[in-house]
Formats: C-alpha cells, sequence, structure tokens
C-alpha cells in the first residue's frame, strides 16, 4: 500500500474551493455586464437580446442534466446487463 | 525518387522492424517511422504521385493535394505523439498493430481510386481490432469482435458501393458523388458507419472503452477522421449531412452526462465533435468545408490528450469510472493539468484550438440560413464543455477523494500529452500555422471580439450551471452503471429475436424431422425386403444364373430389335 497522505493538498482547504467559485461567480457577472456596452455585430436574430448567449448556455446545461437524469430513469441498467446471459 | 513513396510503406516496413527488434531498437525504431514519414510527406509534391496498372483497373495509389496533405500530417503528428505514449510497454502486438494501423490510415487519405480505399478502409478493421485484443479480458474480447464485425461490414458495403458506381458511371476514381444512383448511397452508408453515423455509432462507444489505455489513444485518432475525410472528398455540400451531422453534435451530450466510463464519455463527446465536421462538409462551402477539417485536425489532438489522461489514470488506478475515482490531481498532478488544456481546448475556449476551427462551421452554419441548426450547435457547443470540459477532470482529478495515492504517470506518457497540449495552445494562440494548411481558400479571422464575448459568455455560464446543479444536488452522480443505446438492438434485441426465432423453427423443425422419419422407416422397410438377409436383391447369384439371365437378355433384344424392323 502507498503510505497515507499527511501532506496538505489545494482543496483540503473549503475556503479556496469558496474563492474558485466567487471567482466563477465574478466572472459571470462581468460578462454579462459587457453586454450593456458592447453591441455585437449579429448575424442570428437572437444575438442581440441582452445576455443571450450566458442565458443560452445556462439553459442548455440546466436542460442536458434533467433531460439526461429523465434518460437515465429508462436506459440505465446494472453495469455487467450485457454479460449476465 | 524516395518522396514520392506513399507514406503507408514507411509505416508497413517500420512495423515490421518492430516485430523482429527489442528493447531500445524498437524505441528508436516506433519514433523514427513518423519522423522518416513526415519528412518525406514535406518534400512530396502535389499531384499523383504512384498509380499501378491492375487488369483494365488504373489504380491510384498516392494522390496528394492539399487535402490530403492535411490529414497525412495530422496522422504523422498522431502516430508520432501516439508512439511516445506507447514506449514503455513491452508488448509487441500493440506496438507493431499501432504502426500498421497508422499506416492504413496514411493509404487510405492518399488513396485515388475506390479499391485501393476499400483495401486500406479493411486493414483499419483488422489491424485496429488487436489494439483492442490486446487488453486480453473476456469483454475486451468479445467487444473487439463486435467492432471487427461492423468495421468489415463497413468494408464490404463500400466495397458494393463501388462496384455499383463503376457500372453507373464507368469510374473507379475517389472524387465527389452525387446521391444520384445506389452505389453512392452505399458508399455513403459505408463512410456513415466508420463515421459513427447516429444509429451506426455504437461500435465506437462499446470498443473504444475496451482497449489498452494506449490502443485507445490510437483508435480515437484514425478511424472516424479517415471517414471525415473520405466525407469531406466524396461528398462536400450534400445538404442530408448537415441535418445528421446536427443530431451528431446533439444526442451523444446526454449519454455523455450519465455514463460513468470516463473513456466511454470521451468516446460519447467524440461523436458530438464528428457532428459538427459532418456538418461543416455538409454546408459545403470553402468556410465550412475548412473549418470541418481543421476541426477534424484539432480534434485528433485534444481528443487525443483528454484520452491519453484517461489512459494514465486508468494505469495508475487500475480503474477509469468515474463512481470510483476523485482527487487525484493530489497525485497525479502533471496529468491533471495537461488534461484541463485539453479540455479547454475541446471546449473552444479562446487561445485554445478548438476555439479556431469550431467557430468556422458555426459561422458558416449562419451565413447558409440555418438559424434553428446553429441554436443545436449551439446547445451542443454548451454541451461539450459540461462533459468533457468539467465532467472529465472534475470527476477524475477533484471531486470528492476516492483516496487514490498512486504515482504520476510514466515520463513517456506526460511528454506524450505535454506535445499534444502544446499544439493545442500553440494552434489556439497562433491559428494561422494550421489555416495555412486548409485546402479551401479562407478569409476568416477567429479572434474577434464579437466571437470571443460570446463563447466566453456561453462557457462561462455553463460552468455556472454546473456548479449550480451540483451544489443543489440536482446534478445525478456517478453511478456503476450501464446506459442503453441503439446497440442493444443487436446485443439484445437481435439475440432475442433470433432465440424467438428459433423456438418457431424448432417446433417446425421437429415436426418436420418427425415425418421424415416416418418415411425413411417406410423406405428402409422395403428395402429390407428387398436388400435384407434372403432379399432377392442381396442374395449372392451363382454365375451359371447370372450367364442365363445375360442370355436371355441379349435374346430379349435380339427379337426386339427383328420384330420392330
Amino acid at each position: 500500500m502507498t503510505p497515507p497522505d499527511r501532506q496538505k493538498h489545494l482543496f483540503d482547504n473549503p475556503s479556496n474551493t469558496k474563492r474558485v467559485l466567487y471567482a466563477l461567480y465574478a466572472i459571470c457577472a462581468a460578462l454579462l455586464a459587457v453586454d450593456f456596452f458592447y453591441h455585437r455585430h449579429i448575424s442570428h436574430p437572437w444575438e442581440p437580446l441582452w445576455g443571450f448567449y450566458g442565458l443560452y448556455g445556462f439553459t442548455a446545461c440546466i436542460v442536458l442534466v434533467l433531460v439526461a437524469k429523465f434518460m437515465r430513469k429508462h436506459l440505465m441498467r446494472r453495469d455487467d446487463y450485457y454479460d449476465a446471459d | 525518387m524516395l518522396t514520392s513513396l506513399p507514406p503507408f510503406i514507411v509505416f508497413f516496413i517500420g512495423a515490421l522492424l518492430a516485430a523482429l527488434t527489442r528493447g531500445a531498437v524498437r524505441k528508436g525504431i516506433l519514433i523514427g517511422t513518423p519522423v522518416v514519414g513526415a519528412i518525406m510527406l514535406l518534400n512530396a509534391t502535389h499531384g499523383i504521385a504512384v498509380q499501378v496498372e491492375i487488369l483494365d483497373y488504373t489504380l491510384i495509389v498516392h494522390r496528394i493535394d492539399k487535402l490530403s496533405l492535411l490529414f497525412g500530417y495530422l496522422f504523422h503528428i498522431a502516430a508520432l505523439i501516439g508512439v511516445i505514449y506507447a514506449l514503455h510497454l513491452r508488448d509487441t502486438i500493440q506496438h507493431v498493430a499501432a504502426l500498421l494501423y497508422a499506416g492504413s490510415a496514411l493509404g487510405a487519405v492518399f488513396a485515388g481510386d475506390l479499391i485501393t480505399l476499400f483495401i486500406f478502409w479493411e486493414l483499419l478493421a483488422v489491424t485496429s481490432v488487436f489494439l483492442i485484443w490486446a487488453r486480453r479480458t473476456e469483454r475486451a474480447y468479445r467487444a473487439g469482435f463486435r467492432y471487427l464485425i461492423i468495421q468489415v461490414l463497413s468494408g464490404v458495403i463500400l466495397m458494393a458501393g463501388a462496384a455499383l458506381n463503376y457500372y453507373a458511371t464507368g469510374s473507379l476514381a475517389f472524387e465527389r458523388f452525387d446521391l444520384q444512383h445506389a452505389g453512392s448511397w452505399l458508399i455513403l452508408l459505408a463512410f456513415g458507419i466508420k463515421c459513427a453515423f447516429p444509429f451506426l455509432h455504437n461500435w465506437l462507444t462499446d470498443a473504444y472503452p475496451e482497449a489498452t489505455p494506449t490502443g485507445t489513444v490510437f483508435l480515437s485518432a484514425f478511424t472516424t477522421k479517415v471517414a471525415v475525410y473520405a466525407l469531406a472528398r466524396g461528398f462536400p455540400g450534400t445538404e442530408l449531412l448537415i441535418y445528421v451531422g446536427a443530431v451528431m453534435t446533439c444526442f451523444p451530450i446526454f449519454y455523455a452526462v450519465i455514463e460513468n466510463d470516463l473513456r466511454r464519455v470521451l468516446a460519447y463527446s467524440m461523436i458530438n465533435q464528428v457532428g459538427f465536421m459532418v456538418c461543416g462538409i455538409g454546408i459545403g462551402t470553402d468556410l465550412a468545408l475548412n473549418g470541418a477539417v481543421a476541426h477534424a485536425f484539432n480534434d485528433v489532438i485534444f481528443k487525443g490528450v483528454l484520452m491519453m489522461s484517461m489512459g494514465a489514470v486508468l494505469l495508475r488506478t487500475g480503474t477509469i469510472n468515474g463512481s470510483e475515482l476523485g482527487g487525484l490531481y493530489k497525485s497525479m498532478p502533471k496529468t491533471a493539468g495537461l488534461c484541463i488544456v485539453g479540455a479547454a481546448s475541446i471546449s473552444a475556449f479562446p487561445l485554445f484550438s478548438g476555439f479556431v476551427s469550431k467557430s468556422m462551421v458555426m459561422v458558416a452554419m449562419l451565413e447558409q440560413g440555418h438559424p434553428w441548426l446553429w441554436l443545436m450547435l449551439l446547445f451542443a457547443s454548451a454541451g461539450v464543455f459540461h462533459h468533457a470540459g468539467i465532467k472529465i477532470p472534475y470527476f477524475a482529478f477533484f471531486a470528492h477523494d476516492a483516496g487514490f495515492r498512486v504515482r504520476e504517470a510514466p515520463g513517456n506518457m506526460l511528454l506524450a500529452m505535454s506535445l499534444g497540449a502544446t499544439l493545442c495552445i500553440l494552434i489556439g494562440v497562433y491559428p494561422s500555422a494550421l489555416y495555412r494548411l486548409l485546402p479551401y481558400s479562407l478569409d476568416y479571422v477567429p479572434y474577434h471580439a464579437t466571437h470571443v464575448i460570446a463563447q466566453m459568455q456561453l462557457l462561462f455560464f455553463s460552468a455556472l450551471a454546473f456548479t449550480w446543479l451540483k451544489l443543489s444536488g440536482i446534478y445525478p452522480p456517478e453511478l456503476p452503471s450501464i446506459n442503453i443505446d441503439a446497440e442493444w438492438l443487436y446485443r439484445r434485441g437481435g439475440r432475442r429475436a433470433m432465440c424467438a426465432l428459433a423456438a418457431v423453427f424448432d417446433s417446425a423443425d421437429a415436426q418436420w424431422r418427425v415425418t421424415a422419419n416416418r418415411g425413411l422407416q417406410a423406405l428402409r422397410s422395403v428395402a429390407f425386403r428387398s436388400h435384407g438377409p434372403g432379399g432377392l436383391l442381396a442374395d449372392a447369384w451363382p454365375t451359371g444364373r447370372v450367364v442365363w439371365l445375360v442370355i436371355a437378355t441379349l435374346g430379349f433384344v435380339l427379337i426386339y430389335n427383328y420384330i420392330s424392323r
């Protein structure tokens, strides 16, 4: 066996995890704020909507995960499903 | 004229030499093969370099143009990275199979006619299956067989398509086909199988995760990209492909979210990336085709980095299930860092390679007036980041600490991953290095404020969604499980149908046997009467009686002839 690990690692400290999360929130807020100032060259009718890309990405991922969870209800089998006969 | 030597010959010779050598000499050959091949390719001139006359056919074995050259360079890079990654092995089968497989891929992209293409198409299947079997488990053995059957079937369909195409057009040339007759549809189907079109895709998610850690790295580089090349050569601007590609970008990401085997997650993600390429080929404008092949180039490298990092995890921990992993950043920090570079590239973060190629397909999609399909691709882009960009590194290297305290990946693996990661960043920062190699005219600037801001918003809010789902406990946990996909039809449904069919057949068969048996019995008793002991025909006749019989017969013939005159 490998010897027990006594070293403290980066994310053993919960406040480091918090820092990462706060950084993420700050970046998201900043990216939303950019939409107030920047007028993009658009090629799709939805693009000029405020916060379109952010909201689309956020919603897309929520929908993705919820649908995947729903699929799991019907499609998930034991991992030896195909071996068991 | 060494420069006109087809590169597959270099690889096949390399494979032969690797089979005959051991230790340091073989390592030299493994690395030397792609290097020598690349040097020869860099000095190659455009045009038909080698053609062979067989019977009445002219086989174009080595056709060089910008499209085939791009894939030629790519496969040399992939082969070099792959052999470095596999250098620590002492497995002759894997080393030899890898070189033969890479050589077959090169043979296929430089093939100028359908017969040559068919030969390498089948060689791809036959050589690569050994990378799966080299895992030496029952599961891998079976998965390898399923893989081989489907791959060989694709080749057979290609051959049938080529024959019908020859019948219809009188040409064996591997150029653009139009879908006017059955031959070209069959060719499209053959390409579609290797390209993992929806419902034809499960060979990939079935077999790749069962191969060895090094084997999967090679597998992920060649087969699907040869198919993308073949589509780009044979079916550019075929509108059907836009829709097929859009479906390919979307459906695998749902599976990827709930899949436990992290290499299978990457296999699903590969179908998703190939979907972007198929879309680009279907759109068929210069920008879209450039985007498709550029994305193929980048995908081989960043998917390679991701597959290599997961291979290293599998090698060190003995498992690749998300449910059993976590916290590996503590003991494999370098692998974790390199994996994140691959993850950022596949997610198309600005300054990483995926960004400069995927955006070309997206822009072309809007330019050609497909706003709804563009929304599908945008959904898929967010989904890629979600399942490949975040899920892979998160569940392997972070999440909860699963307690593994293992050694960092071997030096050769780290070197191979570093090479790949460097290319990801190099192409991302300096895209014109790649753009120069693209086959069609290009007037495109990836680093436009519009693109960069939009992409950053999309990605960071996807990350935000992941964070929220994870913190709120909605995110589905990694569970030891499998999910039913189209493969059920032949792995379960097919077997059940066969059993049902066999049951029907069995009763009919039993009926028939009884009847047939009775008939045989009757026949036997008749035969016994005449041929059994004491039977007329079974008796040994004395010579005298035979003589009388002959005389009687001859006499009869004589009299008959006399009367009939």
